[in-house]
């Protein structure tokens, strides 16, 4: 079993602070569903565990397996089993979807021990058959051009292609309609199991009919506010938001106000 | 202040090298006549790049000899390499100064194909040189580096497709620079007569790091009523070079002419390349792909100008600058009055891997005609952190997201280069140059 432990994570864009000290505990075999308005600070959290470079991580800790998170490069995190499937994937021209999760692929290997052609392909095919993915997106430039839909399976195909230990999912289900989320629902779940943990971010209940989570948490103001079982997220449908408010005494949920 | 431009030789030296050669006697006029008109001609005045001080006239030795090769088998590794059919039956390979391979097919003989060395060209087919070499294309006097290429020419290769045949397999020129006191000279004299076709490759290969010479190049290439040429080029000349290397292109009614340059020089160049679409319903399409690195400075011009009506003109181009390198890409689309209906379409694009590189482009058209189509498309940027960011969250080192996204940038002209070979050899050299 593997562990993410996120403690008292302070984050920072641009000077100005988003996460007030976040603390969060996933193991593999557990999927995790943070929840929230927009503009509490869901998505900062999925990015500065990754590493993206706006994000300034001011105190706290993210440890995987008892490893330092927060000392490796971006692509060191990777190869130490996270992933972030992200909410606005980049476009790259010129380079085919095939020979970028190749290159993935093989950097996680030594040299030498580089994937074969066959077998890559092999496995490029049945994923994307099981994602319902038209085979020539293999050969389209990585994101160019793909619908929202299209970039959101994308991100799945390449969950599924690299099996990492924790998988962080940023509001995979924004854009999506229903044929589609059902599609992405179905790759999560297919790699739910032992050796994987994910924290599924969304601010919708929707997703959660399909991929049942074992935590759910509410951010706001920058910190995770309320954690329970599937149920608070059923809640929360039904009755929104107000309520956690109310009980907590919080006005304005978003980043930048004070209880 | 400028450099110096007197030259070491003089009239008695050019002379001897024209006598030496056997040259007829036109030749040695027209070098004379250009060494005579040295001092009064003007530097060219490539737009954005200031090369005042720029030496394009000193160099060590005028011509070096080299060994020739008496076959393929000798080719050291790195110019075995570029050979791509392995029974490449068409060859001609320079080194330095001194023709040392040349091979045309029994087959093109008998069809009556011209493929050799300039100097043998000169003798044995001087009528046919002269009605081409430096008349329709490139000028003379057109300005210093033009005269003080045709006084000192020292080496190239004469091509003459006579009308009606059409030559299928690619025809491939190594220029190898192998001594680093050589300077090159180079002439390409490409002509296909009336309907008939060829594709033309030819590499520059510096095989040491450095070197103190210089290279003059001008390629012309005549393109005759219905012909079609398309002209690859792979240069990869070493630091060291003042590099000024011109390809000029004419075309007649109805022939086609592509251009697929891969400029990969680690000198300071200046690069002109111009094609005039002097006949009606002719077409030039231009694709160009460079890499700058260390602290090299380049600049990049390229034209097409639209005389014939109907003509068809498009300039794309993609360079990547890297540490301190700088390059200027000025695009030029020329469409003369009465050149109804012409279409000139051109895009420019450079990605600046570090803060130090520079990088501007410059697209210009500029039309005296109403009843035409045109247009352009540039950019200038940086690596977007962010494509790199979303690479390496897969896993993928800084250094190879790096190199996929220069790759990348490139890709879109490598895959539209029309000949195979010459994108296979320049998706490799690029390799060595981006790592």
């Amino acid at each position: 079993m593997s562990t993410l432990v996120i403690k008292d994570l302070h984050v920072a864009i641009d000077g100005k602070e988003i996460l007030k000290g976040v603390n969060l505990t996933i193991n593999t075999n557990e999927i995790h569903a943070i929840m929230g308005p927009n503009g509490t600070g869901k998505s900062t959290l999925a990015s500065a565990i990754m590493g993206h470079p706006k994000y300034e991580v001011t105190s706290g800790s993210v440890e995987l397996d008892g490893e330092d998170v927060l000392e490796m490069e971006v692509d060191e995190r990777a190869k130490a089993g996270l992933f972030l499937a992200m909410q606005y994937p980049s476009e790259i021209t010129g380079v085919t979807n095939a020979d970028f999760l190749r290159s993935a692929i093989n950097a996680r290997r030594a040299e030498g021990e580089e994937i074969s052609l066959m077998k890559f392909i092999r496995e490029l095919d049945s994923k994307m058959e099981f994602l319902e993915m038209d085979v020539d997106m293999a050969q389209r430039y990585l994101n160019e051009g793909f619908s929202g839909g299209e970039k959101k399976r994308n991100e799945i195909l390449q969950l599924m292609m690299l099996q990492p230990k924790f998988a962080i999912l940023d509001e995979i289900d924004s854009g999506l309609d229903i044929d589609a989320l059902k599609v992405v629902s179905k790759g999560i779940n297919e790699m739910r199991g032992e050796g994987f943990g994910s924290l599924i971010i969304t601010h919708y209940q929707r997703l959660l009919n399909y991929i049942t989570p074992d935590h759910v948490h509410v951010m706001m103001q920058g910190r995770v506010v309320k954690s329970g079982g599937p149920e608070l997220a059923q809640k929360l449908e039904a009755q929104g938001y107000d309520w956690i408010k109310e009980e907590l005494g919080i006005e304005d949920e978003t980043v930048g106000q004070e209880a | 202040m400028t450099v110096e431009t007197k030259l070491a030789l003089t009239e008695q030296d050019i002379r001897s090298f024209s006598e030496g050669n056997q040259e007829p006697s036109w030749m040695t006029e027209l070098r004379l006549k250009a060494l005579g008109e040295l001092e009064t001609l003007p530097m060219p005045t490539p737009d954005k790049t200031k090369i005042t001080n720029w030496n394009f006239t000193e160099f060590p030795t005028h011509t070096v000899e080299s060994n020739a090769y008496t076959s393929l088998e000798e080719l050291p590794e790195e110019v075995k390499a570029l050979v791509h059919a392995e029974e490449q039956k068409n060859i001609y390979i320079q080194r330095n100064n001194t023709p040392a391979f040349v091979s045309l097919s029994a087959d093109l003989q008998a069809k009556g194909v011209i493929f050799t060395d300039i100097y043998t060209a000169l003798r044995e087919h001087s009528d046919l040189v002269q009605k081409y070499f430096m008349t329709d294309g490139v000028k003379v006097n057109e300005h210093k580096l033009t005269a003080l290429h045709a006084a000192l020419l020292n080496g190239g290769v004469f091509v003459y497709v006579p009308k009606n045949v059409v030559i299928e397999e690619p025809v491939q020129v190594i220029y190898l620079h192998d001594n680093d006191s050589a300077s090159l000279f180079n002439h390409t004299l490409l002509v296909a007569d009336e309907n008939s076709a060829v594709t033309y490759v030819e590499n520059y290969l510096s095989t040491v790091e450095k070197t103190t010479g210089q290279a003059n190049i001008i390629s012309e290439v005549i393109v005759k009523d219905n012909a079609k040429v398309t002209f690859g080029t792979v240069d990869v000349l070493a630091e060291g070079f003042t590099t000024y290397v011109n390809r000029r292109g004419v075309t007649s009614r109805d022939a086609v002419l592509e251009w697929a340059l891969g400029m990969m020089n680690d000198s300071d160049t200046i690069s002109e390349n111009v094609t005039h679409l002097v006949g009606d319903n002719s077409e030039g399409h231009v694709k160009m792909v460079v890499v700058g690195r260390g602290k090299q400075k380049q600049n990049f011009t390229t034209k097409v100008i639209h005389w014939g009506k109907h003509t068809e003109g498009q300039i794309l181009k993609h360079g990547v600058m890297k540490d301190e390198a700088s390059s200027i890409f000025n695009g030029i689309g020329k469409i003369e009055f009465g050149a109804t209906k012409s279409n000139a379409e051109q895009e420019s694009r450079v990605l600046m891997l570090s803060e130090k590189a520079r990088g501007d482009a410059n697209p210009i058209l500029l039309i005296d005609e109403d009843d035409v189509t045109a247009g352009h498309a540039a950019s200038v940027g940086r690596v977007d952190p962010l494509q790199l960011y979303y690479l390496m969250s897969r896993g993928i080192s800084k250094h190879e997201a790096e190199r996929l996204v220069i790759h990348g940038f490139l890709a879109p002209v490598v895959n539209e280069l029309p000949i195979e070979g010459v994108k296979k050899q320049l998706t490799e050299v690029i390799e060595r140059k981006v790592r």
